[in-house]
């Protein structure tokens, strides 16, 4: 499919200052700028094949529907689960997804890392004049990935017209931080979860466990797993900084750790963290590749 | 990847007249679909990392699921006549053999839909092997393999973690396992027929895709059919995906038992024969279709 695409875009792209970038300002616009490009030509390419695009969009959304669907199922035999009401996790079903979903929208593709170094696509990146995380996260590409933040933000909108919040200031301003650090801890996951890859090619599936095995985790309230998980979600892989603790906050359910109140609040310094965490890993890797000059 | 286990040019020279055949010439063809199954599991058995971290993902999911349906089944004691044990084995079980019975999908798929890219599936269709029989014999292989390997550990896991229901008759196991392989067949058998629309819409994977939601929802991958309500509960236990996971687990959890066991397993091996008999259709029709352009 790669050989329809002959006139690349990043190639002929990025004028000779851009190419040696001297700010740090000027470096993160580059790689957005690569992110956009790659990302345009793999719509192109996807765009070939209509009848399968529409296709797999639909199923796309059907497909993340399903988990809600299974929500809805298991409310006609009971009214809470773990003491939580149907909005309620809606709120938490939405929240996830929506996190989930934009982050795999926008870096989804890194996890293919281990596939690109068995076929030596990756040297192929390393040499383009364009950052390699910016590439790699943008490779294959494809607006169907949209399917899952749009059902997953249209479930967030009905659980909030159907919730009975006290709106204060604190509980307003906590849904968007929530919403934008989710997404940037799932989205470190990703890269971190794909940089294992440098050293063990094929676990490419262990970080659905993390990702999507996380997203269904964090879909249903604390109260129902044993205490050890929701600690180690906490403490481990802080996946439960994106929105089982801010949710607590907003929605005035007691935490079953019963950890201090900054804790929900602390999502911001958690996605940090992650992030911090992923781009270490991310350069570890890099440094040690080792191409097979294919 | 590679092609032929037992098509040395030995067996490639006299495999042709596999149509009108002695006894010893069907006695070699079933050799040869047994090497293509060997093939496959030795081929699958390759990649041990994958397996190790599909297996962990597997494990991760039945944890999640299981507190989920424990949550359930304490606001309702005895939903859908499972009591809480059963409830718990289900997922496991399901989680056990989610890759085996491949209800998302997978296994032979992805070879054939690069052999649709590459073109490289008009080589298929004149080799000396029938196309459907050699595709079903290496996702036996494959499914034998998932089954050892991506079943065993999660069972375990669940085993220890919980409280499960698992039977002590040594009987029911068997009965069980043979389920399991009509299950991979009547698996096959819905597969083959998504990945032969790929001779008329060149790429099957909108298809694919589509029938990944239906399977995870009909074959009670996600809630067991029994809790499903109405009509849809009714329409579900009849629709071929029954046939991959509900019927296997039912019997293992012994909500099967007697006469109910043998209705069962009549209705996977109907479902089964549908299914690749539509698939041998289609797959005549397809190939009357094919234009190979040398090269």
């Amino acid at each position: 499919m790669a050989e329809l695409l002959v006139p690349e875009p990043q190639v002929r792209g990025p004028e000779p200052q851009l190419l040696a970038p001297e700010t740090r300002m000027a470096r993160v616009r580059w790689a957005l700028r690569s992110w956009r490009l790659v990302a345009a030509m793999w719509t192109r390419a996807t765009m070939a094949y209509r009848a399968s695009f529409y296709l797999m969009f639909a199923a796309s959304i059907a497909a993340t529907s399903l988990d809600f669907v299974v929500l809805l199922l298991m409310f006609q035999h009971t009214d809470s689960l773990g003491g939580w009401s149907l909005p309620e996790l809606g709120f938490l079903y939405g929240t996830s997804g929506l996190c989930l979903g934009l982050a795999n929208l926008l870096v989804g593709s890194a996890d293919a890392l281990g596939d690109r170094i068995r076929t030596g696509t990756l040297d192929t990146m390393l040499i383009r004049p364009a950052p390699a995380l910016a590439q790699l996260c943008a490779e294959r590409f494809s607006l169907r990935r949209l399917g899952r933040p749009l059902q997953a933000a249209s479930v967030l909108a009905w659980s909030l017209t159907e919730l009975h919040v006290r709106w204060t200031a604190d509980r307003v301003l906590l849904v968007p931080v929530l919403l934008v650090c989710g997404t940037v801890i799932f989205g470190a996951v990703y890269i971190g979860g794909a940089t294992l890859q440098f050293w063990w090619g094929e676990v490419r599936e262990l970080q659905n466990s993390l990702t999507y095995g996380g997203a269904t985790l964090i879909h249903y309230p604390p109260t129902i797993f044993a205490k050890e998980l929701v600690a180690g979600v906490v403490f481990g892989i802080p996946l439960a900084f994106v929105n089982w603790l801010p949710s607590l906050r907003i929605l005035g359910k007691p935490d079953p750790l019963g950890l201090p109140t900054a804790f929900q609040y602390a999502s911001p310094i958690a996605a940090a963290l992650c992030v911090l965490a992923a781009a270490l890993a991310w350069r570890a890797g890099l440094r040690a590749y080792r191409g097979t000059g294919n | 990847m590679e092609i032929p286990v037992g098509l040395g040019p030995e067996n490639g020279a006299h495999a042709p007249d596999t149509g009108q055949l002695s006894r010893d010439g069907r006695w070699d063809t079933g050799r040869l679909y047994l090497a293509i199954a060997k093939g496959a599991f030795r081929r699958y058995s390759t990649y041990r990392a994958a397996t190790v971290a599909g297996t962990v993902t597997n494990t991760v999911f039945g944890f999640i699921l299981a507190y989920t349906f424990l949550a359930l089944w304490q606001a309702r004691p005895g939903l859908g006549g499972y009591d809480t044990a059963q409830a718990v084995t289900y997922i496991w079980i399901s989680q056990s053999l989610l890759v085996t019975v491949a209800v998302w999908g997978g296994g032979f798929q992805d070879e054939v839909q690069d052999r649709f890219r590459t073109g490289d599936i008009a080589i298929d269709l004149y080799r000396p092997v029938d196309f459907q029989g050699w595709w079903l014999a290496t996702d036996l292989g494959r499914a034998a393999f998932h089954l050892v390997a991506r079943g065993l550990l999660p069972t375990l896991v669940g085993a220890l973690a919980f409280h499960l229901r698992l039977p002590t008759d040594p009987l029911v196991w068997a009965v069980f396992l043979l389920t399991v392989l009509i299950a991979v067949v009547a698996s096959f058998g819905l597969r083959f027929l998504v990945s032969l629309t790929g001779f008329w819409l060149h790429d099957s994977e909108g298809i694919r895709a589509v029938m990944l939601v239906v399977a995870m929802f009909f074959s009670g991958m996600l809630l067991p059919i029994g809790l499903f309500p109405g009509r849809l509960g009714e329409l579900a236990h009849v629709l071929p995906w029954a046939a991959l996971i509900q019927i296997p687990t039912d019997i293992l959890l012994e909500r099967r038992t007697g006469g109910a066991v043998l209705t069962g397993i009549a209705f996977q091996l109907v479902w089964a024969l549908v299914l690749l008999a539509a698939g041998r259709a289609a797959q005549l029709l397809a190939t009357r279709k094919v234009v190979v352009q040398g090269g």
